[in-house]
């Protein structure tokens, strides 16, 4: 553990939301100068821990210390006057205004109420500069790439003269060489004295990053310790509270004579360059590829989603086509990168949620049957092992749990191909482990998958192939031993010219 | 990246979890049955006309054609639109009816002036979907071509169709004591009301107006949808218009100005959300009768009528506001 001074110490905090106690009894200390890394599972408190440290929450009850000194926030301005600011995952950004505006918003230097352009600027270039960071001062920050426009948001924190910055999941969207660039800039943080709070579920980056790591399970501290003496297994098992093997449900090969699900030729579409590829009855195939490398814009021109696609898509005997809804009329299932934006009606009941995409199977004039809905929607969930009230709005449910909501659904239309894009993203270790088993039970049933991830563990654990893409082309294509982590990746950062 | 992944613990969605579903859902869904019903009750003891069967007949009569309306614009909203359109419709359709009426008979008069009501919502909708224009300003520059149009056609003057008793008897045939526009008003809430709740088309209106991406990619033909709900809010509009020229065999194309208003007013008064995803038909007949009961008490106690006024627009803003705070505690 570092041995600096205490910047902050969180005493017995407790905060609960309604009947759910969020933090119970959490106390820390931040050494001046440290990362602190805050690790846990879907609720077990590590954002609202570091939201309370920020002044986004007030704790029912305990206190916080700031170098010695009690002190208690009533808003996040008041805790960044205190030095203390916070960077979410979702940037707090205005899209339209430069990178300039945005760091000093709020703070402008002016005179005469009249805002000093020429000495905001300056101001700006300094403190990119000492950053070490490359930002178009001019450009809106809508136009920049999220990385950057996280960059923005540090410089914010920066121009506030913040000694302590909490990063609440800061990689979670970033490409892996902003990764890498954000990583230094919070080494160099640390190196200057400021002290780093990070709530992030990467674990080997906070093993790589952090001096300190604290797990949370249920709102409770497990653990501190030093960074040093933790391994992924171990911070694993603190979080769980026993040990899990990271294995995958075990893979059957789809059978030898088993005739193509989804066959796509030369397939273009906007951000998607001539792609040819083959998905068998049976067989997982995986998409790997970096952020952006066009796996979604894929799976979206094949699901129909996008107009101007062109190519020549057959899903078994039957010409695919169109649109998503002649998509799922064929027989292709769908799920969405993103479950909240594409994916679900929150406000719904989880009937109407799963049964959406055939609900013209559960018709008589137009009329829903509403005896045959519910039978087929409760079935389609028993089969994933969710929820099973129906009435409740899908907002009620947990990640996992409204996940399980679009396996549901796409069980439901008895599927040949499903397309799953990101399937276990933002779920907690139990709900992923029962995804990958609903993803080989559905493949061991004779249904073709194309599964997007970007954890390359999982592709390589649940597929039988894996396609790299890379600039909306496939530029390598895996199978048996040559599907390691390391060909994923030098295939994915044209690191090693794999013969595509 | 080969490390097991969580989620940041949401404490918003766990507020919604504590309290979304119960509190806030129990609020926006029942909710404005209790301003009803108090109304209703303060009335009765207030006032001995009010609980006479003429006068809650009456109120239902004069109320037929702004429920036929919002009825329909209850879809609209629900399905993420607003249709400001629906009083210059009503205006141009209802002249349009009573003016054919004279020349080509009652039933051509309704159906020209039920065709226009749907073209113009068709126009509408393609406006909306096909030309990506945003509902609030595209709805609002129809209103002034519609308007336009039904000046020049009617000059301005009242048409009437005095001598065609016979165009009466559509809105003012009494059945059971009460008006067959009224009749005609609670068959079209029922229908409205099932269409909503118990048909795919009605699930799809949700969705739309709930996330149109996932509608979507769920294969919701959104824009189908979209137009849809647009064409039959057209064609209430003209109904509406129809009924109210039939009932007073006169009608003026300026007349619909304050509907759009008044239709807006009971729908959101009834607590269907102006963000689209949420509603129901009854709330808004709720709604709707909540505003008139509120104008009939004005009427049968003798109060200032400028205070009613007053009066609606603190009932609108506290609906909106409760929608926003359940809104709030949902995400």
């Amino acid at each position: 553990m570092m041995d600096g001074p205490v910047h902050l110490e969180v005493q017995g905090v407790v905060k609960t939301f309604g009947s759910t106690r969020a933090l119970d009894d959490v106390s820390l200390q931040v050494r001046a100068g440290s990362i602190h890394a805050l690790v846990g599972e879907n609720g077990a408190g590590k954002s609202t821990l570091g939201k309370i440290v920020a002044g986004v929450f007030h704790p029912d009850h305990g206190s916080l210390v700031l170098r010695g000194i009690p002190i208690s926030f009533s808003s996040p301005r008041e805790a960044l006057d205190h030095g203390i600011a916070h960077v979410a995952q979702e940037l707090a950004l205005v899209p339209q205004l430069t990178a300039a505006q945005n760091v000093f918003l709020g703070a402008e230097p002016r005179r005469v109420g009249f805002i000093r352009r020429g000495h905001l600027r300056a101001r700006f270039d300094d403190l990119a500069a000492d950053a070490g960071f490359e930002i178009p001062a001019d450009a809106p920050v809508g136009t920049l790439t999220i990385g950057r426009q996280q960059q923005v948001e540090i410089l914010r924190a920066l121009a506030r003269d913040a000694q302590l910055i909490v990063f609440d999941e800061p990689t979670a969207s970033l490409s892996a060489a902003e990764v890498h660039r954000f990583h230094g800039v919070v080494r160099k943080l640390a190196a200057s004295g400021r002290s780093v709070i990070l709530v992030s579920h990467f674990l080997g980056e906070i093993l790589e990053l952090s001096d300190t790591v604290t797990i949370l399970r249920d709102g409770r501290v497990v653990r501190t310790a030093s960074a040093a003496d933790e391994t992924e297994a171990s911070l694993i098992s603190g979080m769980l509270g026993r040990t899990l093997s990271r294995t995958f449900p075990s893979k059957a090969p789809p059978a030898a004579d088993a005739s193509a699900a989804l066959v796509v030729r030369d397939l273009t579409a906007p951000g998607v360059r001539g792609v040819s590829l083959t998905v068998r009855e049976g067989e997982i195939v995986g998409l790997a590829g970096l952020i952006g490398a066009g796996r979604s814009e894929l799976a979206m021109a094949i699901f129909g989603a996008v107009p101007g696609s062109a190519a020549r898509l057959t899903l078994g005997e039957e010409q695919l086509g169109g649109s998503p809804g002649a998509s799922i009329r064929a027989g292709v299932a769908f799920i969405p990168e993103s479950r909240k934006d594409e994916g679900l009606f929150l406000g719904r009941p989880v009937r109407e949620n799963v049964s959406l995409a055939n609900l013209s199977s559960l018709t008589r004039l137009g009329f829903v049957r509403r005896g045959a809905e519910t039978r087929r929607v409760a079935d389609a969930l028993r089969g994933v092992s969710g929820t099973t009230a129906l009435e409740a709005p899908a907002v009620s449910l947990s990640g996992g749990n409204q996940q399980k909501l679009l396996f549901a659904r796409a069980v439901l239309g008895s599927p040949s191909l499903l397309i799953a894009d990101e399937p276990t993203r933002g779920v907690d270790i139990g709900a992923k482990r029962e995804i990958y088993e609903h993803l080989v039970a559905l493949a061991a049933s004779g249904v073709g998958v194309l599964l997007i991830s970007s954890e390359i563990e999982e592709l390589l654990g649940l597929a039988h192939r894996v396609l790299v893409i890379r600039a909306g082309a496939v530029v390598a294509e895996l199978e048996g031993d040559a599907m390691t982590e390391e060909a994923v990746l030098n295939a994915a950062f044209g690191a090693d010219p794999v013969a595509g | 990246m080969n490390a097991p992944t969580t989620q940041p613990s949401a404490p918003r969605d766990l507020t919604a979890q504590v309290l979304g579903p119960t509190l806030s859902r129990r609020i926006g869904r029942a909710g404005i049955l209790v301003p009803f019903l108090l109304t209703f009750i303060v009335l009765a003891v207030a006032s001995p006309d009010f609980l006479r069967f003429e006068n809650l007949a009456n109120i239902l009569d004069q109320q037929s054609g702004i429920i036929i309306v919002a009825c329909a614009a209850t879809l609209v909203l629900i399905a993420g639109g607003i249709d400001l359109s629906v009083g210059a419709v009503y205006g141009l359709a209802g002249a349009t009816a009573t003016q054919l009426v004279a020349t080509a008979g009652v039933p051509a008069g309704i159906a020209a002036g039920i065709g226009i009501g749907a073209i113009v919502g068709l126009a509408n909708g393609i406006l909306v979907t096909r030309f990506r224009i945003n509902a609030l300003i595209g709805t609002l520059a129809m209103t002034y071509v519609v308007s336009g149009v039904g000046a020049l056609a009617t000059k301005g003057n009242l048409i009437v169709a005095f001598d065609h008793p016979e165009f009466q008897k559509l809105a003012a045939t009494s059945i059971l004591g009460i008006t067959s526009a009224a009749w005609i008003m609670i068959a079209g809430a029922i229908a409205a009301a099932i269409v909503l709740a118990r048909t795919a088309l009605g699930r799809y209106v949700y969705a739309t107006g709930g996330n149109a991406t996932a509608a979507r990619l769920g294969g919701v033909r959104v824009d189908g949808v979209r137009v849809t709900t647009f064409v039959l809010s057209g064609a209430a509009a003209a109904i509406a218009g129809i009924l109210d020229g039939s009932r007073v065999l006169s009608a003026q194309a300026s007349s619909g100005a304050f509907l759009t208003f008044t239709v807006l007013a009971g729908v959101v008064v009834g607590g269907t959300s102006i963000l689209g995803g949420e509603g129901a038909v009854w709330r808004t007949v709720v709604g709707c009768l909540l505003i008139a009961l509120i104008g009939n008490g004005f009427n049968l106690l003798g109060l200032d009528p400028f205070y009613q006024q007053i009066v609606l627009g603190v009932i609108l803003l506290l609906a909106v506001g409760i929608d926003a705070w359940s809104r709030r505690l949902d995400s």
